[in-house]
């Protein structure tokens, strides 16, 4: 199985899905990286041969940022925002969603699972 | 939808004259400003502002880390004191989550 960037070893799949694989790399890009390598995306990722591997390799080298050093990127980008104390570095801190949306439903991707909160309605109508 | 290149980054123009006055005479004032669309340029930094939050003014420290932001990002608008009823686990969950 070929390996490209680092650990990825995409299987038996057509090539320009096989690249999928590696984090960073999407349609569009492992079509533009195909290209770029003069590949025929519909060849099968285990019948490229070295020479391809390679140049595949080598165009992702030069000019995409893929696996740990994007996520490492990600990752500065947001302790970048946390540190300057934005509005969108708390709400990272926080764990809400970042981009405006609506919090008074929906947002479980950012707040995660429901936490019931017991009697809350109850503790709210003794009070009254 | 981002702003067109072609008109370069939005800068208060009333703001901007402040600033510049202040680095030429060095003047070191906290600068008051309703302007929280302007985009902090590099001029800005080292600079305080006051900038408006709808109610009072929020100090603003710039620093280079916020260059390309606004300065209405530094400024919230809005005042949460945790929700009615949930006193103790509310506080106690979120206090780590600040930090």
């Amino acid at each position: 199985m070929p390996r490209i960037a680092g650990v990825e070893i995409p299987n038996d799949k057509r090539i320009e899905i096989a690249l999928r694989y590696i984090y960073g790399v999407g349609p569009s890009n492992a079509q533009d990286i195909l290209k770029e390598a003069g590949i025929d995306p519909s060849v099968r990722a285990k019948n490229l041969t070295e020479d391809e591997v390679s140049r595949i390799a080598g165009v992702i080298d030069r000019s995409y940022v893929v696996e740990g050093q994007l996520r490492r990127q990600i990752q500065q980008n947001i302790a970048r925002l946390r540190d300057i104390q934005c509005y969108r570095g708390t709400r990272h801190r926080r764990g809400l969603p970042v981009r405006g949306q609506r919090t008074k439903t929906n947002a479980r991707t950012r707040k995660g699972p429901k936490k019931t909160v017991a009697g809350k309605k109850g503790v709210k109508e003794l009070r009254h | 939808m981002g702003r067109s290149l072609k008109k370069g980054p939005f800068v208060d123009p009333k703001l901007f004259r402040k600033v510049q006055k202040a680095v030429e005479t060095g003047g070191r004032d906290i600068i008051k400003t309703w302007a929280r669309r302007c985009t902090i340029v590099p001029e800005f930094v080292g600079r305080t502002f006051d900038v408006h939050n709808g109610k009072g003014f929020a100090k603003v420290f710039v620093t280079e880390d916020m260059v390309g932001h606004k300065l209405g990002e530094f400024s919230l608008t809005r005042i949460f004191r945790g929700h009615s009823g949930v006193k103790k686990e509310e506080a106690t969950a979120a206090a780590p989550a600040k930090g």
